[in-house]
């Protein structure tokens, strides 16, 4: 079933939850809602499954339109965070529920429930666990009992607001694998919410950004990570070090560098802030393009190598990550000044404090393979 | 330094059998406390009513009069009980999930039956469900008298039992998520599949412990009562009253006659709303 959203505005009192938001989802993926909390990725989770109405805007399931009907008509598999299994009923019961509730005409007899009802508890690897109650499952296997009961009414979307939220680190990840594999073999549109950027990329298809009720981005994990649309999408997935530069014609100044970066992508020019992430510095040769800093101490976590430096015009700290045993690595030493080079970056109009960036289209993100022009 | 390396170990000649301090003294005051409280003066009931013999504590709790307050004090109380049991819990319901103005004011009058002197509700009762009451002037015509009949002893059994069932349900609705309703909308179950498949076995448990308090706070209640309900014997006295009766008349072998029959008949049915509430609960899959 494919899902249209189209300009969903809904406050909460006079907070503005979702200001206008237009998505696509085809039939068949796997999207995920990224945000940090109150960013309305949730709330827009709840508008589509029908437990929130919003103000204004239209719902559509294929061509058929949402807005009125209300959650029980709209045929959504809805999972919690926190399960909401029904605590008085077995594993089984809890399953069959969706199909028990049907109207007369339409449930199919009680022997075909139960048949249908262990199928599903087997699809989510539970068998044998049938009579026992919820209270008696671990978190993981409570969450597939949820998954089981949602995908019990066949679904014409399956909904899952932060589903790995309530477990731990280890139990989360082979969830999230799991969960992958199931929707390749079931194939029913899926939505999820999470505020990990981990899981969102390691998961979805398609990743959708949200930012204070907007959306920021809508693109694949690729497309998210390496183009950033936005600098909070940017900051958003992944740890980033941000330095004053400059922009002329397809030159780019970094930190007040007087030697300049030429890459294609950029096309304007003012001042701009420089987006680039830890991993994505590495040290080179003094007369390279890229910018001085003075590393401020070192530290090993696991196989990579953590520098605090301080970039020297702007005196901006900042944060590099280089692989242990790298050469790079062998010759560091707190307080040495070195050269960055920046592998990868982008660049986004100066943020100013008085509201709105001064060049609204100064934007861009240039790949690795970018030309240096000749130092003066 | 050798000292440090020796402290942890003489340590260790303490053994615990626990991880909890303290279980014998704890258990010794509970036990010389339930003693001294409940079980001492409950077995000289029992002792002075064992003085009549089984024929002659049969001779007065067989007595039609006996029979007559017996039934109703269990009977109002029953009645009082259940009736709580239906109303507390659509009471606990809004005042969980609603808000509404006064809601504050409207939840602390639920306690007032617990504070006020029973005597005062007695007498608050009487004068407005009297034949010239505000309310029984109006039920009067229609041929419905509730003072000074068994009806009134039901309308006080109800008015002391309220906060029983509403603060046992209260919290146990604020702890059943609101999820869980959505789960079941999303599943396709309706407003009334969701309340009886849904809420209504979640709290099923905690009404069955407010219907417990309610009734056998109903079945001991006196001050209360005695102004509402006329004493007619065999019509509208109740058990505790004829106890006083019969102290007044220094019977005491058969005011204990009557006060064991009622303990003997409350512990049975305490006994069995307990088992009620195990049946209830295992359905919990054991927790909680």
């Amino acid at each position: 079933m494919d899902i249209k959203v189209r300009g969903i505005q809904k406050n909460f009192g006079s907070f503005p939850a979702l200001g206008g938001v237009d998505l696509d989802i085809e039939s068949g993926e796997l999207i995920a809602l990224l945000g940090p909390s109150g960013s309305g990725k949730t709330t827009l989770l709840r508008v589509i499954a029908g437990l929130e109405f919003p103000d204004r805007g239209q719902i559509l399931f294929g061509e058929e339109d949402m807005a009125d009907q209300p959650i029980r008509e709209r045929r959504v598999g809805f999972v919690f965070q926190h399960y909401a299994l029904f605590k008085h009923m077995t594993v089984l019961d809890n399953v069959a529920f969706g199909l028990r509730v049907r109207s007369r005409g339409e449930r199919p007899p009680e022997a075909i429930i139960r048949e249908r009802a262990r199928e599903l508890i087997e699809l989510v690897q539970l068998a044998g666990l049938e009579k026992r109650y919820p209270t008696q499952l671990s978190g993981g296997q409570r969450q597939r009992v949820a998954l089981a009961r949602a995908l019990a009414i066949e679904p014409r979307v399956l909904l899952l607001d932060e589903p790995f939220g309530a477990l731990d680190a280890k139990v989360r990840k082979d969830l999230r694998r799991w969960l992958r594999q199931l929707h390749d073999k079931t194939g029913v549109t899926t939505i999820f919410v999470t505020h990990d950027q981990e899981e969102a990329l390691e998961l979805a298809d398609r990743v959708v950004v949200m930012n204070k009720g907007r959306i920021e981005q809508v693109g694949s994990t690729d497309e998210v990570y390496e183009k950033p649309a936005t600098p909070f999408v940017f900051d958003f997935l992944g740890n980033t070090n941000v330095l004053p530069g400059e922009v002329r014609g397809r030159e780019v100044y970094v930190d007040g560098q007087t030697s300049a970066i030429v890459t294609d992508s950029i096309h304007a020019a003012g001042p701009v802030d420089v987006y680039v992430r830890p991993s994505d510095l590495r040290v080179t040769d003094a007369h390279a393009a890229g910018f001085d800093a003075v590393i401020r101490s070192m530290q090993r976590t696991g196989p990579i190598v953590r520098c605090e430096a301080t970039a020297v015009h702007s005196g901006q700290a900042i944060e590099i990550e280089v692989p242990h045993l790298h050469h790079d690595t062998q010759a560091l030493r707190a307080g040495q000044q070195v050269r960055l080079r920046l592998n990868q970056f982008s660049v986004f109009p100066r943020q100013t404090r008085k509201g709105g960036g001064a060049l609204p289209d100064v934007v861009a993100n240039a790949p690795a393979e970018y030309r240096e022009r000749g130092r003066s | 330094m050798s000292s440090l390396v020796l402290s942890p170990r003489s340590k260790t000649h303490t053994v615990r059998t626990t991880a909890i301090p303290g279980f014998g003294l704890t258990l010794g005051y509970t036990i010389v406390y339930l003693s001294l409280l409940v079980l001492i003066p409950l077995a000289g009931v029992f002792f002075k009513a064992a003085g009549l013999g089984f024929e002659g504590f049969w001779h007065v709790v067989s007595s039609p009069r006996v029979l007559a307050a017996l039934k109703l004090s269990f009977g109002a109380a029953l009645i009082g009980a259940s009736i709580n049991a239906v109303f507390g819990t659509l009471v606990a319901w809004v005042f969980v999930r609603y808000e509404f103005p006064g809601k504050r004011f409207f939840d602390a009058i639920i306690d007032l039956p617990f504070a006020l002197p029973t005597a005062v509700a007695g007498i608050a009762l009487t004068a407005l469900y009297a034949g010239n009451g505000w309310i029984g002037q109006y039920l009067e015509p229609l041929g419905i008298k509730i003072a000074y009949t068994p009806l009134g002893v039901i309308v006080a059994c109800t008015f002391i039992g309220l906060p029983f069932v509403v603060r046992t349900v209260q919290p146990v609705l604020q702890d059943a998520e609101k999820e869980l309703e959505e789960a079941a909308a999303s599943l396709g179950a309706d407003r009334w599949q969701t309340i009886t498949r849904v809420i209504l076995p979640t709290v099923l448990p905690a009404v069955l412990t407010g219907f417990a308090l309610a009734f056998a706070r109903a079945v001991g209640e006196y001050g209360s009562i005695i102004f509402i309900a006329g004493n007619l014997p065999m019509v509208s006295e109740i058990a505790p009253l004829l106890i006083i009766i019969k102290l007044e008349e220094f019977d005491y072998a058969g005011a204990t006659a009557v006060a064991s029959a009622m303990l003997i008949l409350s512990f049975i049915l305490l006994l069995l709303v307990n088992g009620l509430q195990v049946w209830a609960r295992k359905r919990h899959g054991g927790s909680r």
